[in-house]
């Protein structure tokens, strides 16, 4: 005992000398949490580690963690939890479209309470129009948006030369893109799919795209109320079906999100529709000559835009909330959403990041980056409404159900439209 | 005395309490509510939620689903493991690396194997498909067709399960007198007969724990789910703790979630009941 006490005492004397220093040294340190999420290719997490490193130099009073905590849903769950838990982050980034459920759990705060100046008042309109839709409401925003895409065509130039197409011509319209894939198809003696569009993970969001195509929005804007039994959106799920069956260009059953872009750079389909985030990644691994193009259309162009925005959570002192506000606007400044859009494809997300030099000349060398940008001109808001949850899974049901032949795209819609109002009944009411 | 004794028992009370009996309790109250909207108390419904589960198409679905998956996993997993315990329990060579090769899958974390096997099952550029093809079969659609999700699903359960009970079964195994087989082999008792005789009546405690430890399994699995299927395509391969999971998580309905949670402990309860009542005694411990 004796001989083990002078140890632990210079040991308390090494703590409190240690705390003491840190104290002085940094007076106001500010320490913020942040859950992420990481849904498609490329070592992302090393990428946010890096952003976060560099923003720590320039602001030596504000440390921050960030936590990759899997896809979009078990993002929204780790945050959750951490609230009940009486450890909320102070700010996470989460689905774009989480935003009423988010409100309904009284989780969040909107910007414009915490933040100050008109200057960041402008930095608030900084950002695309399209790109806000789903962050506000109300007149307020809440979510800022940081990993933000829209699903884009990457077409596969040595299969279309070898199928005796133009390799520079991707399909404009409904009707081209299943001859070109039936002619893919055929040309490869069966080696060779002609399209893939992912039906897991978010088939409500591919649909979406059929959809808007045919120039139908499923959802109000007050988020009350959806429309997955219009004539419109029967059409769509009808052409997506058909390219399976009719076409014989797509795979019978669901087609895997997570598998689908290695399937691509296998070159065992010459076509997918995927989000514009897999961009770098597939250009890195891939060993053929690919493009991308916007979306084919039906009546009209069209792509939801989808991804991630930055939140603040309440439970946070006004300190906390401050720096998060701080560290949002220098993750989502220019010279960051450039350099983040380069290391992944995901939209730069503001017009100024296309400004920069650094993004100015990478759209030069490689145009397919600035695909996803020139489509938001015909973007429309993610699917998104109050029990959203609820209201997505009952159309990725109906989705799935019409591709594995369980139901007809009719039916499969119409009950997917009688469980939405179910889950939406007393949203509606309180209109 | 009787203070000690209650004294004794305390720590695990505690424990038992807080982690069984309380939470237990508060998933049953929950059960009774219904979640008010932006952050207002949750309101008392009584039995509604109950209600709504009989008629939920979607929870039989789901129960009916874990009910398959169940079947197909236990008795699976319990066989292979059994036969995989009996084969490197005898002499053969590089028996070491036999053991440590059925035991891998075990170590692998749940998700990561999930992930594998996601390539394995994969269309087109998928393992299966591969040697199907090099047969001259044309592929089949693992996870996205409904008609076989579940299987697939059982199939890499099984795979995941057996090498982890082996390892019980292979310890029991090794517990066996040595002296029994010698007499048997002395009385010129055949070798399938000796197994049927001696060796499998003397497992059954191991075989009941390790039923035991697989109908648990069954019940809980959901991480792999995750990376498999996500319940689909169209609910097809969508489990109860997942449901419990969707309803709470994903549809932030915490209530109902809790409701589908009673619903899983009195069927839970009554099965333990019928196993004590049952299997229990028909059971040899040395």
């Amino acid at each position: 005992m004796s001989r083990r006490f002078p140890l632990s005492g210079l040991a308390i004397a090494t703590t409190t000398l240690l705390a003491a220093g840190q104290a002085c040294a940094q007076p106001e340190q500010v320490a913020l949490t942040m859950y992420y999420p990481v849904s498609v290719g490329g070592a992302l997490t090393e990428v946010i580690d890096e952003l976060v490193a560099d923003f720590e130099t320039e602001h030596p009073g504000i440390s921050v963690e960030a936590i990759y905590a899997g896809n979009y849903d078990d993002t929204r769950v780790r945050a959750m939890s951490a609230i009940e838990a009486n450890d909320a982050p102070q700010l996470s980034v989460l689905f774009s479209i989480d935003l009423y459920e988010l409100l309904e759990q009284d989780a969040i705060v909107a910007f414009d309470e915490v933040i100050e100046s008109d200057e960041e008042r402008e930095w608030l309109d900084s950002f695309y129009p399209g790109l806000m839709e789903n962050g506000q409401l109300d007149g307020q925003t809440y979510g800022i948006p940081f990993q933000r895409s829209t699903i884009v065509l990457y077409w596969n130039k040595d299969a279309f030369e070898a199928a005796g197409l133009d390799p520079e011509t991707p399909p404009e319209n409904w009707q081209e893109m299943a001859e070109m894939a039936a002619t893919v198809r055929e040309a490869s003696g069966g080696e060779q799919w002609g399209v893939m569009v992912p039906s897991t993970g978010y088939p409500y969001w591919m649909f979406q795209a059929f959809a808007f195509q045919n120039g139908h929005r499923l959802m109000s804007e007050d988020g009350t109320e959806v429309y997955f039994d219009d004539p419109a959106a029967i059409e769509a799920l009808e052409y997506w079906v058909s390219l399976s069956g009719e076409h014989q260009a797509m795979p019978d059953g669901t087609i895997e999100w997570g598998t689908l872009r290695q399937n691509f750079i296998e070159q065992s389909t010459a076509m997918m529709w995927h989000t514009t985030g897999n961009l770098t990644a597939v250009r890195n691994e891939a060993d053929f000559d690919f493009g991308v193009a916007m979306l084919p259309m039906n009546t009209q162009r069209g792509s939801p835009t989808g991804g991630g925005n930055f939140y603040l959570f309440k439970g946070s002192s006004d300190e906390e909330q401050r720096a998060a506000v701080t560290f949002i606007r220098w993750m989502t400044g220019p010279e960051r959403a450039a350099a983040w859009s380069i290391e992944t494809g995901y939209m730069g997300v503001s017009p100024a990041a296309y400004e920069t030099d650094a993004l100015r000349e990478y759209v030069e060398t490689f145009p397919p980056a600035a695909v996803a940008r020139d489509q938001l001109e015909h973007g429309t808001a993610e699917l998104s409404t109050y029990q959203g949850g609820r209201v997505r899974r009952a159309l990725d049901n109906a989705v799935q159900a019409a591709l594995t032949g369980q139901m007809s795209p009719e039916e499969a819609l119409n009950q997917a439209q009688a469980e939405a109002d179910t889950a939406l009944r007393r949203y509606a009411r309180s209109r | 005395m009787q203070l000690y004794g209650a004294l004794l028992l305390l720590p695990a009370a505690v424990l038992l309490a807080t982690f069984a009996y309380l939470p237990t309790v508060a998933t049953l109250i929950n059960s009774l509510f219904v979640p008010g909207f932006r952050g207002q108390p949750a309101e008392f419904v009584g039995l509604e939620n109950y209600a709504l589960l009989i008629n939920d198409a979607t929870f039989w679905k789901v129960a009916r689903n874990n009910l398959v998956y169940a079947l197909g996993t236990i008795p699976a997993s319990i066989v292979l493991a059994l036969c995989m315990a009996l084969f490197v329990n005898g002499r053969l060579p590089g028996r070491g690396l036999v053991r440590m090769a059925y035991f891998t899958p075990t170590i692998l974390p749940m998700i990561a194997a999930a992930n594998i096997w996601m390539f394995f099952y994969a269309p087109q550029i998928g393992l299966f498909n591969k040697l199907l093809g090099a047969l001259g079969f044309s592929g089949i659609n693992w996870l996205g067709d409904p008609g076989v999700a579940l299987g697939s699903v059982i199939v890499m359960s099984v795979w995941k399960e057996a090498g982890f009970f082996m390892i019980f079964y292979l310890a029991a195994l090794q517990g066996i007198a040595p002296e029994l087989k010698e007499a048997s082999d002395l009385e010129g008792t055949s070798r399938w007969s000796f197994f049927w005789r001696v060796t499998f009546p003397l497992l059954m405690p191991t075989t009941l724990f390790v039923l035991i430890n697989a109908l648990i399994n069954a019940v809980r699995v959901v991480d792999h789910l995750f990376i498999l299927t996500k319940g689909g395509p169209n609910n097809a391969t969508n489990l109860l703790l997942y449901y419990v999971y969707e309803n709470a998580f994903s549809f932030f309905d915490r209530t109902y979630a809790a409701t589908i949670t009673v619903v899983i402990l009195l069927v839970l309860a009554v099965v333990a009941t019928l196993k004590f009542a049952i299997l229990d005694r028909r059971t040899h411990y040395q």
